[in-house]
């Protein structure tokens, strides 16, 4: 479904990323683990159009996309979640929403999602009126995954979605995450820093270090892997 | 009746009371009706201006730049090309001369809107203080351009402008700017320019594009701006380059401020109470019997403004009006942590 090749990303003369590969299959949970500046978000961030690539190509559904800018490409389908979360505090949770399905032309079926948005996450409808800036952490991100999945993305991107998150409010994330994907078949692409919590809801995995892929794997593989085992998973 | 229905019946009626108070403006003080036409113009001005800096958060100082064109421009048209309009239509009637000014008047709205489009476009790659320093440099750039263009008189400025504007056309404006950006920001698009503010890169995330909205608030408070300077020019019949200088952009912004950015009522009751004690201090200014070092800092306007500014800062960051609806002022800035938000936003 997304196809990143010998993608290269430059922040100004310091190279991010050095060609960078990878596959996304349709309808899997894939994940992309490292350490910090290992160039984790900076993939996620090129592929939704906000960073140029230097070189290399990106192709949704058979299509380049690698030279759209970044609304194009959410109208194409693809959503991303960023990183800190980066909800609008000033709007209400309802407004968020509505942000979030800027894009879309059918409005009419708008309150047809809002239900569904509302059944991933009751939480968020007890606080529909309510301005986003005074949510909790965890309810924020719960409402920044809703905005993106109002788009009606058929793949969305996850930047560190467990970031300044109570521990109890992770696993829950985690969980709706694994729902989204199985309930809504949307495709997911992770980025994220808690190694373990990533394979352990991911399909696939690939290991980011200093701009590069240096293993790809199955993540039952990867979770079993020495060398992932001691560097990110905290075992000896 | 639902609210946006409300509101256009609001519109209907203060351009009807306008209409029916500018028929009796011959009974006012010729002063006190020279200041109460000030207060309108300030008022699309601030409005205007809110759009950019209060609900988009960009930080324009140019905007007496935009009001000098559209004065300019205005003044022009219908100094240099009224005669031939009238002949065209048959004799000044009533009803050419309406059509003449609203012409001009939205002539020197749209070129203001196109001087704004090209400095924005550009500049508004900017953030925060460079984008202020910008416009502060095109504002002065307008004034330079003016004083030294002859057809306008340069630095003598230009007179014999006709005296079209009257309460009906101040306030119909007035009303027309607040409807405009007030039905603007209840919009779904409108919704786009608090997200710029919140957050341009999760605007983006979400498929907005930031550069577009921020150009598009820019154009607009620009023609509101240029309409305020048609306006403005055919009151006092004369108008001068340095009527236009950085002390009205900052006068302008003053009163944006107060209102607490990104309220649309707010900003217009700030509109009115800064003109009205501009107004007042020219006449501290001349009381004999205050100190003189009084009196002098009554005549400096800029030392008055820093005052205000100072003193708001300190004792009502959310501005004096704070109480009154608004949006798109972050959570979390010291504004905001001194009152406390509404459990429900407007």
């Amino acid at each position: 479904m997304l196809e990143l090749k010998d993608l290269a990303v430059n922040y100004g003369s310091i190279n991010a990323l050095h060609d960078v590969s990878l596959t996304v299959a349709k309808g899997g949970i894939v994940t992309l683990i490292g350490a910090n500046g290992a160039g984790k978000s900076t993939t996620l961030r090129t592929v939704s159009g906000l960073l140029k690539t230097r070189h290399g190509s990106i192709r949704y559904e058979g299509e380049e996309i690698s030279h759209l800018p970044a609304h194009r490409i959410v109208q194409r389908g693809i959503s991303q979640v960023p990183e800190g979360r980066m909800i609008f505090a000033n709007l209400t949770v309802r407004e968020n929403l509505l942000m979030g399905a800027y894009l879309r032309k059918d409005r009419n079926k708008l309150g047809h999602d809002f239900d569904s948005v509302f059944e991933i996450f009751p939480r968020l409808k007890e606080r529909a009126k309510q301005v986003a800036g005074t949510l909790s952490g965890g309810e924020q991100q719960m409402l920044a995954i809703s905005r993106a999945l109002m788009s009606k993305p058929r793949c969305l991107m996850l930047d560190e979605p467990s970031l300044g998150i109570a521990p109890i409010l992770v696993k829950t994330i985690f969980q709706k995450i694994v729902e989204i994907n199985r309930s809504l078949g949307i495709t997911i692409l992770l980025v994220e820093q808690n190694a373990n919590l990533a394979l352990e809801v991911s399909h696939y995995g690939y290991v980011l270090e200093t701009g590069r892929i240096i293993l790809h794997d199955k993540c039952d593989a990867l979770r079993a892997n020495e060398k992932v085992k001691s560097a990110y998973l905290g075992g000896h | 009746m639902n609210y946006r229905h409300i509101k256009k019946w609001l519109l209907l009626a203060a351009i009807i009371l306008s209409g029916f108070a500018s028929h009796f403006s011959d009974a006012i003080n010729a002063y006190y009706l020279q200041v109460v036409i000030f207060i309108g113009i300030n008022i699309i001005l601030a409005v205007g201006l809110n759009l950019i800096n209060g609900y988009t958060g960009q930080f324009s100082l140019g905007h007496a730049g935009f009001m000098a064109i559209g004065a300019y421009v205005s003044a022009y048209l219908s100094n240099e090309h009224s005669a031939g309009f009238f002949h065209a239509l048959g004799g000044a009637s009533f009803f050419s001369v309406a059509a003449l000014f609203l012409g001009v008047l939205i002539a020197g709205g749209l070129a203001a809107a196109v001087a704004g489009l090209i400095v924005g476009v550009p500049s508004l790659r900017l953030k925060g203080d460079y984008l202020a320093i910008v416009t502060l440099g095109f504002g002065e750039i307008i004034r330079v351009v003016i004083q030294n263009t002859d057809a306008v008189g340069g630095p003598r400025g230009y007179g014999g402008i006709a005296s079209y504007t009257t309460l009906f056309w101040t306030y119909s404006i007035v009303a027309i700017t607040i409807y405009v950006v007030v039905s603007l920001i209840d919009s779904t698009y409108g919704r786009g320019f608090l997200t710029v503010r919140d957050d341009a890169v999760a605007a983006e995330a979400v498929g907005i594009n930031p550069t577009r909205y921020k150009v598009t608030a820019f154009v607009l408070g620009a023609f509101f701006a240029g309409i305020a300077g048609g306006l403005y020019a055919h009151s006092t019949t004369y108008i001068n380059p340095s009527g236009f200088d950085f002390q009205r952009s900052i006068e302008i912004v003053i009163m944006v401020i107060l209102g607490g950015m990104g309220s649309t009522a707010g900003v217009t009751f700030a509109a009115i109470l800064l003109t009205l004690l501009l107004e007042y201090l020219r006449f501290v200014s001349g009381y004999q019997w205050l100190p003189e070092i009084v009196r002098r800092i009554a005549a400096n306007r800029v030392i008055i403004y820093s005052l205000v500014l100072i003193a708001l800062m300190l004792l009502r960051p959310q501005g004096l009006f704070g109480w009154l609806p608004r949006r798109g002022v972050p959570v979390g800035s010291a504004r905001v942590k001194r009152t406390k938000l509404p459990p429900h936003a407007p």
